[in-house]
């Protein structure tokens, strides 16, 4: 370069924009609202370009007998078709394990399994296409579901076990006991934007992938590793997705592995984007769980002995199943102290499509399994759940100022200037002996804030009150019943895998004082490139316009961990904040060389850099390194820290620390339709110190409404051939606006995460999700009042207005017989 | 050769397939790719675009799913997209309202949620909450949980309105007048064609030299084999533009309905005739289903589940048939013969339907059953029509969707309700006899149990609703 730009040099004082704790508004905001906003299937297409479609199974297990493709290669603008024989390198695309084969080579393992892909000129094309070949099977008998596959002792993965002491002595000799299971249903992603890639070859045998997937660098591999190229040669680039939810963290790459042996076959552009039923038939979905529980308690409700056992249908391959069902176990204590307990996971194979992460990646399915339980506890002993479920939380204590009056500080360099952060003094009070703080797989839980959280939201929400209110409201209809529950979330944060909880970030600076930005991270909507540029922002004092978050890319930053596991920002955040950290050290060491003072004096502010009794502006400061040759662009890099876990033991500390929140949910219930409307909803979410607070609570209600849905009308049915049924949203119900919350209350809790996080805020993304089983725990307790609350309604989920009416009959029969 | 507007721009297409859905014309012929594909099946509301008509001298904005719409069916109209929006640089009050109040996550499903705002916005400035719901009850979003997105829409109005020039809305309708002659409307790309006649005698000329053609009535349900299955139909004919389909006329105790009139369109004749039925139809599909689907549509694709047949059953409503130069009545009850299959001869249509006044004395009692409460199939539909006096039940209809291959009477139970008096007695000696009128399936909607035992709910509900007038026993009801 050999001439700077000019400079706008008007002196600005203001503080800047996008700061760290703002309501920032999301980054594409703009673009969202006026269909700027480019999503894979957007881009601009080269001349070229063809289009792909997936021939499927028509049955759920069993061999190809002979597949005739003539009439596919033979359609309307049919290019090529591609079988397993067609792949050059690897066949086998499982993400963990072997298993997941990406065009099927031998066995049939669900029914809608690719089998070949067809590239034509058009999409429709393609699809037309793909429906033209002849397949003759020889089916063999499938598994359908999990009461079979554990008959059969069918599993993708051994089955796992947590424990401490011993539960079976402790339920045997407890005053009370009961049994219980709960069959859970599955969950369909449903993102608005489906799953789509384009593969364009490039020189040297290479590709470039536009994908709209969570994990980039998994792509990267696996499109390397079918066409058997080296990794350097695949470059994947995703600049936003239309919804993930974890359905993009695997389920991503087949389509851009198909597009790509596509490409190389074809060496022109492909792109395959799967038309929603396709998508629904083809990828994974939240595993459907079928789960038992015996507990042991005494006479106040407190819990003795816990024997829970987690069967979770993991589909057909392991996928991630091993650590879905490990979260699901991780989780089978939710906010409640377990003394004695054992908890065994069980990885059941079925004949189906191969489960996969979704928001809460098991976590939920554990979490409903002991709530079920404290509200058959309550009902057992004729109390009011919430006391059953307050007396069963973890010991609150968590770390303790040493003086109340110099709690907090400011602070400049390391953490932004204008942001406040807890000082040095906080402590870890040490647990004290015979305390109930440690989990089945003893981790300390170490900021327990459910038990002032709880306190406070009982309060706000009015739970006592309403309580008597809908009691009285129940003794005088027939027909219509309320029902009221308080449910807690106690949610671990970090990659239970512990080689995953790492991130890399680019970041660049430019001599006009622009900054670019990259990091591992993808964004599927959840603002996670507003949160880290607001960040970088905080960290250079500079307004969060001057910073372009560009598309995440292989290229910039290599060998990245899945956005999931809701740590993106914790682990992004922090590489971020690490190479701006970096260079405005460099510069820091630049001003006070330069003009000869003590690096302590040079503070970054409001978009200025300050030194002495001088000002620049932080292009001013920029050039002036720039000229004096500083390097403005650097890595950085974070790891997390203290996390641990042996797994043969069953024991460590997998979680750096624990998101927590509560909400309260008034439902009324219909006793002769089963038809239901949630009345009221009241949260209370701790996102440690938010970084921005429209975007967390964005995230607790869009979480916690798509919780509701998979908890109430989001039901997927199979028929007896193990062919799913509700391929679309005609048949497949996710929340519409009219299921909201007539009276909708979200607050974020007052706090401070006590782990070094980012700017101590907590994870938002998985959570709250959990907090919409206060829904399905008041439809249980709006039907149980039927009983005069003397009988816990078995309700196996999704609690569908059928299913609600069953529950209601089955109850309605079982009090006329007496208890 | 057809001819709409976009934005303020004629737009003539010819020469191409006339299975083309507005959404791939979009997306794939004219780059504006702000409208996006959800679902192709109208079930999501990401394609949503906003369609200008001439009702007289007046344009009338609605809002429409662009996945589902042939691109032929906007011959005469305006056509206006997120991309139109933005013309002046400036954010239209319903974009900047989204951005203000973190109503985008993903960002997937907003173009479609910003047309469905412009068009409440078009017709109701300042909307009440329950508008919002109703413009919004297509409109799926799986990230936001819709919250922040009702906040953005009740603050449309704080801010300053676009500038739109009365000259411009006049210029736009002369444009439109233009373009809407009495001639009949036709595209082909040389195999598949479509044509849309102006009067029942050109539809009627078409018939007799296309005899196999597909009758198109907003399509709702017609497009889904195009997008979802593939097929092609080979010569569609739009019933959409017939002036005479298109009407309604009342007479002193019948009001009578053409086919092709849309759902919203008879909204308000309906509710003042039957409030029960517009309660119901507020649940039928979404807005955008309701702006383009037509009862004579709900009844010519006679499905089991169709929310307005059993109900019109129970009023006894008939339907005139025409074929040629002959038209025929029959009662909508003797409509339906078997599982898709209808009266209906070939080259017949249904030109009207004929819906008798409420009677004095009589009660209309609708129950839609659905796992959600917007846009949802029902699993099924009961409709009571009863006369009570002096508490004998003189006269009652019941019907019900989904519990049948076809929407069916129920009159075994009427036979044992009729006559008798009005008690809990009576309606529980009654409730049994429904498993002799119907034998219902177990589908993907609902089990046979729950559909007989809801059956037999419903009627016991209606029971109770009848005698105790100001009880709320209703779950759409609790506010």
């Amino acid at each position: 370069m050999r001439k700077l730009t000019e400079l706008d040099m008007t002196q600005v004082t203001s503080p800047i924009k996008g700061a760290v704790g703002q309501a920032e508004k999301h980054e594409s905001a703009h673009k969202h609202v006026t269909g700027e906003a480019i999503y894979v299937d957007d881009q601009i297409s080269a001349a070229n370009q063809l289009h792909a479609a997936v021939g499927k199974s028509q049955i759920a297990h069993g061999k190809i007998k002979s597949m005739d493709l003539t009439a596919v290669y033979a359609a309307e603008g049919v290019v090529a078709v591609a079988t397993a024989s067609d792949v050059p390198g690897q066949l086998d695309i499982g993400p963990v394990y072997p298993g997941d084969k990406l065009l099927v080579d031998d066995t049939i393992e669900f029914y809608g399994q690719p089998l070949f892909a067809v590239a034509a000129l058009s999409h429709q094309q393609a699809l037309q296409a793909a429906q033209l070949a002849l397949v003759e099977y020889e089916p063999l008998p499938a598994i359908l579901d999990i009461t079979d596959a554990l008959k059969q002792q069918s599993f993708v993965r051994p089955p796992h076990i947590m424990k401490r002491n011993n539960a079976t002595e402790a339920i045997a000799n407890a005053p009370h006991n009961i049994t219980g299971r709960i069959v859970i249903g599955g969950q369909e992603h449903f993102y608005l934007e489906g799953q789509v890639a384009n593969a364009i070859p490039t020189e040297d045998d290479g590709m470039l992938i536009l994908t709209s997937s969570q994990h980039p660098s998994e792509v990267q591999k696996l499109v390397a590793e079918i066409l058997g190229i080296p990794f350097n040669l695949v470059t994947v680039d995703m600049r936003r997705m239309g919804g993930g939810f974890g359905g993009k963290e695997t389920q991503a790459a087949p389509w851009a592995c198909l597009a790509a042996l596509l490409a190389k076959i074809t060496q022109q552009p492909v792109k395959l984007r799967l038309n929603r039923g396709d998508d629904m038939i083809m990828t994974g979905k939240r595993h459907p769980f079928d789960n038992n529980y015996h507990i042991g308690f005494d006479h106040q409700g407190r819990i003795l002995g816990a024997e829970i056992t987690i069967n979770g249908d993991c589909g057909y391959s392991p996928d991630l199943s091993d650590a879905i069902v490990d979260r699901a176990m991780f989780h089978a204590d939710n906010a409640y102290y377990l003394d004695q307990v054992k908890i065994i996971g069980n990885r059941c194979k079925t004949h189906k499509v191969s489960n996969t992460a979704f928001r809460g990646f098991g976590g939920p399915q554990g979490m409903i399994t002991i709530e079920a339980a404290i509200d058959d506890i309550a009902r057992y002993l004729g109390k009011d759940p919430l006391s059953i479920r307050k007396m069963n939380f973890y010991d609150g204590y968590c770390k303790t100022r040493t003086s109340s009056t110099e709690g907090f500080h400011k602070t400049s360099l390391t953490e932004g200037a204008n942001y406040i952060k807890p000082a040095e003094g906080f402590h870890i009070k040490q647990p004290a002996e015979g305390s109930r703080h440690t989990t089945p797989y003893y981790q300390v839980v170490e900021q327990n804030v459910i038990p002032e959280l709880v306190n406070q939201l009982e309060q706000s929400a009015d739970y006592q009150q309403r309580r008597k209110q809908i009691v009285a409201f129940n003794q005088q209809n027939e027909v219509l019943k309320k029902g009221l529950s308080l449910t807690p979330v106690k949610f671990g944060i970090s990659f239970t895998v512990q080689h995953l909880n790492q991130a890399g970030a680019l970041v660049h600076v430019y001599t006009d004082g622009s900054i670019h930005l990259n990091h591992g991270g993808t964004e599927m909507g959840q603002g996670l490139l507003t949160k880290v540029a607001q960040i970088v922002a905080e960290e250079f004092q500079v307004d969060i316009d001057t910073i372009c978050v560009s598309a995440t890319r292989t290229d910039k930053v290599p060998n990245t961990s899945p956005t999931a596991a809701s740590s993106s920002t914790d682990l992004n955040g922090k590489a971020a904040q690490n190479a701006a950290q970096i260079i405005k050290k460099r510069l820091i060491e630049f001003v006070a060389q330069h003009f000869t003072i003590e690096p302590t004096e040079v503070v970054f502010i409001n978009n200025h850099v300050r030194f002495g009794e001088n000002t620049l502006n932080f292009a001013e400061l920029v050039q002036l390194a720039y000229r004096n040759r500083v390097s403005l662009s650097a890595t950085g890099y974070y790891r997390t820290p203290k996390i641990h876990y042996d797994r043969n033991k069953a024991a460590g500390r997998p979680f750096f620390y624990f998101a927590s929140g509560a909400a309260v949910s008034e439902v009324l219930i219909d006793t002769l339709t089963g038809e239901y409307k949630v009345l009221r909803v009241d949260i209370l979410h701790d996102v440690g110190k938010s970084l921005n607070p429209a975007i967390d609570i964005g995230q607790i209600e869009g979480g916690f409404i798509q919780g509701m849905g998979w908890l109430t009308t989001e039901e997927l049915v199979w028929n007896s051939q193990g062919q799913l049924m509700t391929t679309g949203p005609a048949t497949y119900k996710i929340p519409a606006i009219s299921d909201s919350p007539l009276d909708f209350r979200v607050k974020l809790f007052e706090s401070t995460n006590q782990e070094a996080t980012i700017y101590h805020s907590k994870a938002v993304g998985e959570p709250p999700f959990m907090l919409a089983i206060s829904v399905w725990s008041a439809i249980r307790d709006a039907i149980s009042s039927l009983s005069g609350y003397t009988i816990s309604p078995q309700l196996h989920t999704p609690a569908t207005p059928e299913r609600v009416l069953q529950a209601v009959e089955l109850i309605q029969t079982a009090s006329k017989a007496g208890r | 050769m057809i001819k709409f507007l976009l934005d303020d721009t004629v737009q003539t297409v010819e020469n191409i397939n006339p299975n083309t859905t507005v959404l791939n014309y979009l997306r794939h012929y004219l780059n504006r790719c702000g409208t996006k594909e959800g679902c192709g099946s109208g079930d999501c509301g990401a394609c949503t675009v906003v369609v200008g008509e001439l009702v007289g001298e007046t344009l009338h904005y609605k809002s429409i799913n662009a996945c589902i719409t042939f691109l032929a069916s906007l011959h005469g109209k305006q056509l206006v997209t997120v991309e139109s929006l933005q013309a002046t640089n400036q954010l239209h009050p319903v974009q900047q309202a989204i951005v203000d109040f973190h109503g985008s996550q993903c960002g997937f499903c907003t173009p479609g949620f910003v047309m469905s705002l412009y068009a409440l916005a078009k017709n109701y400035p300042v909307p009440s909450k329950t508008q919002i719901f109703t413009a919004l009850s297509g409109n799926l979003c799986r990230c936001t949980g819709y919250r922040a997105i009702v906040n953005a829409a009740a603050h449309v109005a704080k801010f300053p309105p676009p500038q739109a020039s009365d000259q411009q809305s006049a210029s736009i309708v002369a444009q439109l007048k233009s373009i809407n002659t009495d001639q009949i409307t036709s595209l082909t790309d040389g195999h598949n064609q479509y044509f849309a006649p102006r009067s029942i005698r050109q539809l009627i000329d078409l018939l007799q030299h296309y005899p196999d053609a597909r009758l198109l009535v907003g399509g709702t349900d017609l497009a889904l084999l195009v997008t979802q299955q593939q097929q092609q139909f080979n010569t569609l004919i739009n019933l959409g533009n017939v002036a005479e389909l298109t009407t309604i006329k009342e007479t002193v105790d019948t009001v009578i309905i053409g086919s092709a009139v849309t759902y919203n369109h008879c909204f308000q004749l309906l509710e003042k005739q039957y409030p029960e039925i517009t309660k119901m139809l507020e649940r039928l599909g979404s807005q955008q289903i309701r702006n383009q689907g037509s009862i004579g549509g709900n009844i010519g694709n006679a499905s089991p589940i169709g929310d307005m047949p059993p109900v019109l059953i129970a009023v006894g409503a008939c339907l005139t048939l025409r074929q040629a130069n002959s038209s025929r009545q029959i009662a909508i009850a003797d409509y339906f013969l078997d599982y898709k299959v209808t009266d209906l001869q070939p080259g017949e249509f249904i030109q009207a339907i004929h819906i008798p006044k409420a009677k004095p004395g009589y009660q209309l009692k609708i129950y839609k059953i659905s796992k959600r409460f917007d846009d949802d199939i029902s699993a099924i539909l009961g409709a009571f029509y009863i006369k009570l006096k002096d508490n004998q039940i003189k006269d009652i209809h019941i019907a019900f969707g989904g519990m049948a291959a076809i929407p069916k009477r129920a009159s075994h139970c009427e036979t044992a309700l009729l006559h008798q008096p009005w008690t809990a007695q009576t309606i529980t000696a009654a409730t049994a006899t429904l498993t002799q009128d119907f034998k219902p399936l177990s589908d993907v909607r609902a089990s046979a149990n729950y559909r007989m035992q809801v059956a037999q709910n419903l009627l016991w509900k209606c029971f109770l609703e009848v005698s105790n007038p100001s009880s709320i026993i209703r779950i759409t009801d609790y506010a």
